[in-house]
């Protein structure tokens, strides 16, 4: 187990890069602490998978250095690192049987074949796979092939970190609920440390402790499931993030008002007069219906989820979200919508402005 | 209930009568005369499988059957091992793995009386460029007086020919890899030797039994180049079964024992082609979800 270091990271695929937009992962520092789950959590092709393939080592970085526990592994290959990575699609070696694809790792490091089998016998029993370690590994499902990867990753005890590649995206939806809850409580057990790429936010939010959200080659957020829906530090990420996402209005900001088409709203805290494209984003949770106050909107449709309602309104031409509770009002006459001003933020060029206590 | 119209089967005449013409009537003509005897003049008379008889107590059958057996194995042995490793060494993309691969099909494409007489000429002693040059460097070669030299001309020449259709197939199969597998395994930390038996080579398995099979039925009823080459000399050396077959039916004109002479063929042919089809789908099926 070790703490892992990002130092200036960056990456591209092309030799000669010639400007920020030719980089797929744009630079970045950060430290992985030792033992935490860490989810990175992106759309597609937004640079998560190159990421991952450099703490690896199966993609050299175009600059930077990693670091393991202090010591320099930039240009160590794979096998030195000593790290599991879980794939996107079950890797298992189909002509071996269960048994010996776990053990596959720990022969090819010449273990001796007593300690193989106990390790083994003990990663079948975590994984449930017990029953078909004589079986070959061709004929099983595809959940139990990504159990057998995965178990390749913790049959070797000092394993650094093990990496996650959107290891459930073929699994069955009720398997994955299963899965997901088997790696948490592995996770409890071993504390090893683990990254997980997804672009699956409910994936992210319940596995991890901290949530890396990447947008467009750059980390946008690090934070908690609860940072991230309360104080997006990015439109993107507040967007991404929820369901449906945050809203996200222009407007202009002057002190601790905003002003929106149709009305200005009170803003939980004062600005300073901000440059660029201004911004508030408001989430559908803390935006209120009303007969009586606030501006006035054009109700689209109202779709029942069940726990709750979304309403689909348009504020001044633009689309606005919001939830309403289970059992709250709704009649024809409320047509206008009101923010609770604590949990409006605002962005200036799509980034995340602190303001001051109001006066 | 479905209507069920029994002149549907009409449509499938036409199959039939084209099957019947082009395998089913030749092939019961040669059954017809692998029972009789002739002695000229369209005069048949009936043998009952004396031909047969005879043709299992021959032993000039069966050395035409020790050569072919041998031919096969051979080449067999070199070609698909050789191809192979030519597959694991061709570029994965790129200007070169297209080049590769048109140099690669250039030796399937050439007829085969055309790859005999290439090899003919090139062998030869007196002014073919290989043989010039191994006699050259002081080796004693001749193909058309060692029975020896003229195998390894022959088999090298098959190996020239064929060697690019496994490699090609092989390749096939190991471009259908997915690049996890080998980051998996670098991760795990196997050996070249570890990815190839536990990776390669099982994703390959599927056309490889379709090389080895083609290649084994091809080999096995090679005909014109070693003719042009040899024509089965010097003395009977390399005489294959398809030579002594022509030799038999065509310079003997013994139609009844040219005959008998092809079923047998054909049914060693389907035999072990069948045999090997059967033993590589059960280990498929045993290997499979039980």
């Amino acid at each position: 187990m070790a703490r892992i270091t990002l130092r200036n990271l960056a990456h591209s695929y092309l030799a000669q890069p010639r400007g920020e937009e030719e980089f797929a992962l744009k630079e970045l520092d950060h430290d992985w602490a030792d033992g935490e789950a860490y989810a990175l959590l992106g759309a597609s092709g937004c640079g998560k998978t190159t990421l991952l393939n450099i703490i690896s080592g199966l993609i050299r970085p175009s600059q930077g250095r990693i670091l393991f526990d202090g010591h320099d592994v930039t240009d160590a290959p794979t096998a030195a690192r000593n790290i599991a990575q879980v794939f996107q699609f079950p890797v298992v070696y189909d002509t071996l049987t269960v048994r010996d694809n776990l053990a596959f790792p720990l022969r090819n490091r010449g273990l001796p074949p007593a300690q193989v089998a106990a390790r083994v016998q003990a990663v079948a029993r975590m994984l449930g796979l017990e029953e078909s370690l004589p079986r070959r590994a061709r004929g099983l499902t595809a959940d139990a092939k990504q159990k057998i990867s995965l178990g390749r990753g913790m049959v070797r005890q000092d394993v650094n970190a093990i990496l996650f590649d959107e290891p459930l995206t073929v699994i069955d939806p009720q398997m994955k609920w299963e899965l997901r809850t088997q790696l948490k409580a592995l996770h409890r057990e071993f504390g090893h440390t683990m990254i997980y790429v997804t672009h699956d936010q409910t994936e992210a939010l319940t596995f991890a402790s901290r949530v890396v959200v990447m947008h467009e080659g750059r980390v946008v957020q690090i934070g908690t499931p609860q940072d991230l829906f309360e104080r997006p530090a990015h439109t993107f990420v507040g967007y991404f993030i929820g369901s449906p996402g945050m809203n996200v209005l222009p407007a202009r900001v002057e002190g601790d008002r905003a002003h929106l088409p149709g009305g200005a709203i009170p803003l939980g805290r004062g600005y300073a007069p901000l440059s660029g494209r201004t911004e508030i984003g408001i989430r559908p949770e803390f935006a209120r219906l009303s007969a009586t106050e606030g501006l006035p909107v054009a109700i689209r449709r109202v779709e029942d989820v069940g726990r709750h309602r979304i309403v689909r309104a348009d504020l001044g031409g633009r689309p606005l979200d919001i939830v309403l509770p289970e059992g709250g009002p709704l009649g024809p006459d409320m047509t206008r919508v009101t923010f609770d001003p604590a949990h409006v933020g605002v962005f200036a060029d799509g980034w995340r402005v602190e303001g001051e206590a109001a006066r | 209930m479905k209507p069920i119209d029994n002149r549907a089967w009409l449509l499938v005449l036409p199959v039939l009568v084209l099957v019947a013409f082009s395998a089913v009537v030749p092939l019961m003509t040669v059954v017809n005369y692998s029972v009789q005897d002739s002695f000229g003049s369209n005069e048949f008379f009936w043998n009952g499988i004396g031909w047969f008889d005879d043709l299992l107590h021959s032993e000039r059958m069966w050395d035409a059957l020790g050569r072919q057996i041998l031919f096969s194995a051979i080449v067999l042995l070199i070609e698909v091992p050789l191809g192979i490793l030519i597959a694991l060494h061709m570029p994965r993309k790129g200007f070169w793995s297209s080049l590769c691969l048109v140099l690669m099909a250039l030796p399937l494409l050439i007829p085969f009386n055309v790859v005999g007489t290439i090899w003919q000429i090139f062998g030869r002693v007196d002014i073919g460029l290989l043989g010039r040059a191994v006699a050259a460097l002081g080796i004693d070669y001749n193909y058309t007086r060692d029975a020896i030299d003229a195998w390894v001309t022959i088999v090298v020449m098959d190996v020239w020919h064929w060697t690019s259709l496994i490699a090609l197939l092989a390749y096939a199969g190991l471009r259908s890899i997915p690049q996890a597998y080998y980051q998996a395994a670098e991760i795990d930390q196997a050996s070249r030797w570890a990815v190839f038996r536990f990776i390669e080579l099982p994703k390959m398995r599927g056309v490889l039994v379709i090389a080895i099979l083609l290649r084994f039925m091809d080999s096995f009823m090679i005909y014109t180049e070693p003719f042009v080459v040899t024509g089965g000399g010097p003395g009977n050396a390399t005489t294959f079964l398809s030579i002594d077959l022509v030799k038999m039916a065509l310079g003997q004109f013994d139609l009844g024992p040219a005959a008998a002479f092809s079923i047998m063929y054909f049914l060693v042919i389907l035999l072990v082609s069948w045999a090997f089809y059967t033993v590589m789908t059960n280990l498929d099926r045993e290997e499979g979800p039980r």
